[in-house]
């Protein structure tokens, strides 16, 4: 007790104590509603709006990345179904070639075939219409010429003479 | 002069301490710091006052730059009055402190409900003898508005012209553009306190406590600042007074108290986990460390300015020692190295006020979950 006397520095006097605790006071309860509030609160609305703008932006980039990878995977399977198409299209056209191909020439043997068939019927029938016609110009031609020779009777009577004796050589 | 002199005195006497360090310490080893300081001065005082001239009392001058005071001596013989408020059983009695000291600043005796005289820096009853009449003094109690207490309220209202700035400046410009000016030079600085202060420290809870460790922190700071610029409105020693950091450590012992929870008290009074002799022989000390928590929080911050200040002071007063303006030449320099020192100090202590602050009260609210585990929990808020 007698140290502290002797140095007043190290003695709390209670007016310091009084006046300190009522400026503390104040200063706590202005500060606290008008600057630590808004302030700490603006500061924490800030960092959840940049925690969300951030976690948004993560989400968007997997969503991102999905889409990419869905993106990647239809185009890998279009260029399947591309190859697919273009192989079953080549496929079909060759087979449709070969099979016009064929038809063509099975077709064209068919026509030969029946022209063929065709001529030879003209022909038959040309042929028969030449050897009826030279066979009726023939009779015709005999039978003028035998009506001129056998226009008299002695004459008819020479032939069938003749003939006769044909067929007694006979 | 008071300050940049002061650090200036600082360096000179350090080198003056090295120069009689022997005498000194044959003298007297056990001695105070500040009590060789003064020793030191006055051998050197007597040493260079032969020719009958006043002699010049260091340790009288440092010890009235650092105290309280009922005026505010602002240069030469000029210095504002500040009312005293006395309380006695004869009533309460306000008055100016310029009634305390005549024309020559010496102090008269002023009649009031009693004969009062400002004795040291502190007002005292006296008897027509001049003499301390100590059984009508205890019957005075000072709640005057002293120096301190108006350095307190500038710094108060200087604390909130900033932060209400800087709180309004959000509602201004909204929370998603980036702070500017005022604003973006105290958002680091909250938010260090609470990402590596109190969040730390006390836990998922911090947000109810933030307010007032920030509170506690910033008066702190400014004053401790504040103490350090030598002229009006600084210069007065805020937080070197014990009162002021006895005042903040009453209110932390407080707040730590109040929301002491059921394990708080139980590791108090009957410590988990332990045999009961252990309890008994734990529960003393540990009600003990409830008060000097508290206490050595204030006696830190009031030990460290007032050092500071003593320091500063005494490298200033090498000049007046000796009586030679070359002893500015080291004096200067040094004091500058010593305030600069000082500032970081200032940082330094009111950041450790603020963080074992927010220990403190994050100790008395961590929730124990099993029995037996005394480690403390204090990251345990950031795990939740």
């Amino acid at each position: 007790m007698y140290l502290l006397e002797i140095n007043p520095l190290v003695l709390p006097d209670i007016g310091l104590v009084f006046w300190n605790t009522i400026a503390f006071i104040i200063l706590f309860v202005v500060l606290k509603k008008m600057a630590w509030k808004p302030m700490l609160k603006a500061i924490h609305d800030r960092e959840s709006g940049i925690e969300e703008a951030l976690s948004k932006a993560e989400k968007m980039k997997a969503e991102m990345t999905a889409l990419a990878n869905e993106n990647e995977a239809l185009l890998h399977k279009a260029r399947e179904e591309r190859a697919v198409l273009i192989k079953e299209a080549k496929e079909q056209s060759d087979r449709m070639i070969a099979e016009a191909k064929e038809k063509a020439k099975s077709e064209y043997d068919r026509i030969v075939a029946d022209a063929q068939v065709a001529i030879n019927q003209q022909k038959n029938a040309a042929l028969t219409d030449v050897k009826n016609q030279v066979g009726a110009l023939v009779i015709e031609v005999s039978e003028k010429i035998l009506r001129k020779e056998l226009s008299n009777k002695a004459e008819q009577e020479n032939y069938i003479k003749q003939l006769a004796e044909d067929v007694k050589l006979n | 002069m008071s300050r940049s002199m002061k650090s200036l005195l600082v360096l000179a006497f350090s080198l003056l301490t090295l120069l009689f360090s022997s005498q000194s310490f044959a003298n007297n080893q056990a001695d105070t710091t500040v009590n060789k300081a003064t020793e030191q001065e006055q051998v050197t005082g007597s040493e260079n006052n032969h020719n009958g001239e006043e002699k010049f009392n260091v340790s009288k001058t440092i010890l009235e730059h650092i105290r309280n005071d009922y005026s505010w001596h602002l240069w030469g013989h000029t210095s504002i009055p500040l009312p005293v408020i006395l309380y006695s059983d004869k009533g309460l009695e306000v008055f100016s402190s310029s009634k305390l000291s005549n024309e020559h600043h010496e102090p008269v005796i002023y009649q009031g409900n009693y004969a009062y005289k400002n004795i040291d820096g502190k007002i005292k009853v006296v008897n027509e003898d001049g003499t301390v009449n100590q059984e009508l003094n205890k019957k005075v109690w000072d709640f005057s508005f002293t120096k301190n207490v108006a350095a307190l309220f500038i710094s108060i209202i200087l604390l909130c012209a900033i932060f209400i700035t800087a709180a309004s400046a959000y509602k201004k410009r909204g929370v998603t553009s980036a702070p500017k000016g005022l604003q973006s030079f105290m958002e680091p600085v909250v938010l260090f306190m609470r990402d590596e202060v109190v969040k730390p420290a006390i836990g998922h809870k911090y947000n109810k406590y933030l307010p007032f460790i920030l509170t506690i922190f910033f008066i702190i700071l400014i004053n401790n600042l504040l103490g350090l610029v030598p002229f009006f409105p600084g210069g007065a020693n805020v937080s070197g007074n014990i009162a002021f950091t006895m005042t903040l450590a009453i209110f932390v012992f407080i707040v730590v108290n109040l929301n002491g929870n059921k394990s708080y008290w139980e590791h108090i009074f009957w410590m988990p986990g332990m045999h009961w002799s252990m309890k008994i022989f734990l529960a003393p000390i540990e009600l003990l460390g409830v008060f000097i928590k508290p206490i050595s929080l204030f006696i830190r911050l009031f030990a460290n300015m007032t050092a500071g200040h003593i320091l500063v002071l005494s490298l200033i007063c090498l000049i007046f020692i000796f009586k030679s303006i070359f002893t500015s030449i080291v004096a200067v320099p040094f004091a500058v190295f010593i305030g600069l020192i000082e500032v970081l100090v200032a940082f330094i202590q009111a950041f450790i006020f603020a963080m074992l602050s927010s220990m403190y009260i994050g100790m008395a609210i961590e929730e124990h979950h099993h029995h037996g585990d005394h480690e403390p929990h204090y990251n345990e808020g950031d795990e939740a």
